[in-house]
């Protein structure tokens, strides 16, 4: 296991590339839900503002 | 009432291509796909990992560094593959003015910036152990570099218009001068390359690829497909969900989903 | 000259544009003050030393220049779409791609011919051996109308941008490295004692083509930015 992470001596640089391989393609994952969320959040508000201004007489 | 005579049978095919048109059809339909096609990206990415990381035996010249190969040239492929996938769609979209080639185009650009973001740091990550320096100016590296410079303009471009629409043309317009370019400075930057360094550092090396190091290489390219059409679906959703905010059928999805958090 | 016609549309145009330049001509030295400030900074930062600064003369000159001329792509169309001629220009019959080939005409004599006519003097500040100046100037004479005519369709895609800040620097700086390369590598080249005459042939060919593509292009994107 240990010679396995040291990858003969290059494994600071292999890992390093690995990690960011996956951190950058989770990131650019999470990031359309982050902005579906968002827009989700904001029609509710102006629905809820919508009733609210409709039902106050 | 005269009969109505003569009416040409759409083939299937195109129909759907213009059903795709609509919004929330391809709102719909992209949903059903995304899940499976995050799956397939997710376990075929995994089985190239580990071929690369496990299986493929180390390189006699650059020994277990070359591993790096299983993530930097997949992604390389990637940020061209990209660039030609977004050009295609701006190309679309300003012609004949399909909204969801515009909407396909922008959302293709930050993916296509995260895989030539990916690119240079592998790239430079290799570098370091094999030449010692962090960075080369290298034709190859350096042509990504502009190439990660031209996806930021296409992005800057498209958020800093304000209205969407003219927005996406501006960006597509510029993509696709952006894709004439590229081969332009390519070419450049090889000649470049030459006339200042005498030695020619390349990637690969001169040892030709074994078929044992080779398979995980083409399955990472494969995942790294599968990968970017899951990404751009679910972009080209959000997207849409935020350009029809003011549409029927996106207040329905707020509404249901509104009633099931609270039902 | 029949007024009405698509060249006495040109010559107005010339003549206008021409006239505005003049009148705010403290303006149109601005690159060329910005140029000669960039080039005297580098032996402050290098030291003095002829052999230092003779080596990076060239590159230097040529990004000092490039940089003036992106400082000043932005007047291109600023003043004319803060008082509607600009709209003015896209409404009109004439072929607008002529209409705006004729401004960036103007444009370029005025803020990139000065800089061409400084060269000698930013060469002398860095040592350049006098045997390159003559390539240095056939590489700005075809360069600094490239910059412009490039330039010319990214200003015009941010051109309804109030405040674009560098997103214009960043549009235009990938699409100019070729320039660079070429022009200043036809330079550097020279100053090796290497055969120059192919890089410069290549901006030759590439401003040929540009002189056609860019006003075209430039209109498309303002059709764009201005609907």
């Amino acid at each position: 296991m240990a010679e396995f992470l040291h990858m003969g001596g290059y494994g600071a640089y292999v890992w390093a590339a690995y990690t960011v391989f996956v951190v950058v393609l989770f990131a650019d994952a999470l990031m359309p839900l982050w902005q579906r969320r968002n827009t989700l959040r904001e029609i509710d508000a102006r629905l809820r503002r919508e009733s609210n201004r409709k039902s106050t007489p | 009432m005269p009969a109505c005579t003569g009416t040409m049978k759409m083939s299937p095919l195109v129909l759907w291509f213009h059903k795709l048109g609509s919004p929330p059809y391809f709102y719909r339909l992209a949903g059903r796909f995304l899940p499976w096609l995050y799956a397939i990206a997710l376990v075929t990415g995994a089985v190239g990992l580990y071929g690369g990381l496990v299986v493929a035996p180390a390189d006699y010249q650059q020994g277990d560094s070359f591993r790096m190969i299983y993530v930097h040239v997949p992604c390389a492929w990637m940020s061209l593959f990209v660039y030609a996938f977004m050009a295609a769609n701006s190309f679309v979209a300003l012609v004949w003015r399909i909204k969801l080639s515009e909407t396909l185009a922008m959302a293709s650009a930050p993916v296509g910036a995260a895989f030539t973001f990916i690119t240079l740091v592998s790239g430079s990550l290799w570098g370091k152990p094999m030449w010692g320096t962090w960075w080369t100016w290298d034709a190859r590296l350096t042509s990504e570099l502009v190439l990660l410079f031209l996806y930021l303009g296409v992005i800057g471009l498209y958020h800093a218009i304000e209205d969407a629409r003219q927005a996406a043309r501006a960006a597509a317009f510029l993509a696709l001068i952006g894709v004439v370019n590229l081969p332009i400075v390519h070419y450049s930057v090889v000649w470049w390359n030459t006339l200042h360094q005498g030695q020619t550092v390349s990637l690969m090396g001169q040892s030709k690829i074994s078929s044992s190091m080779l398979w995980p290489l083409l399955t990472m390219a494969f995942a790294t497909h599968v990968y970017f059409f899951a990404s751009l679906l679910a972009r080209s959703r959000a997207a849409l969900l935020a350009l029809e905010s003011g549409k029927e059928w996106v207040r329905g999805i707020a509404q249901a989903r509104e009633a099931h958090a609270h039902g | 000259m029949k007024p009405g016609t698509t060249s006495a549309a040109c010559t107005a145009l010339l003549k206008r544009d021409l006239a505005l330049t003049w009148r705010r001509r403290g303006d149109a030295l601005n690159p060329l003050l910005f140029a000669i400030i960039v080039v005297a900074l580098f032996p402050f930062a290098l030291g003095p030393e002829a052999q230092i600064l003779e080596r990076i003369a060239a590159g230097t000159i040529f990004v000092a220049v490039l940089l003036a001329s992106l400082l000043s792509l932005d007047s291109l169309f600023r003043s004319d779409l803060d008082d509607g001629s600009l709209e003015q220009l896209v409404l009109s019959p004439h072929p607008l791609s002529l209409l705006l080939a004729c401004k960036i005409a103007i444009h370029w004599l005025t803020t990139a011919v000065p800089l061409i006519a400084a060269a000698p003097l930013l060469a002398m500040l860095l040592h350049l051996p006098d045997s390159v100046l003559p390539v240095l100037l056939a590489a700005l004479a075809l360069a600094t109308p490239l910059l412009s005519l490039i330039g010319a369709i990214c200003v015009a895609l941010t051109v309804a941008l109030r405040r674009s800040g560098m997103l214009l620097t960043l549009l235009v700086l990938p699409l100019i490295v070729p320039v660079l390369i070429f022009g200043a590598g036809a330079c550097n080249a020279a100053q090796a004692g290497l055969p120059y005459a192919a890089p410069l042939l290549w901006l030759a060919a590439w401003l040929v083509l540009a002189l056609v593509l860019a006003p075209l292009a430039t209109a498309a994107a303002l059709r764009i930015s201005l609907t």
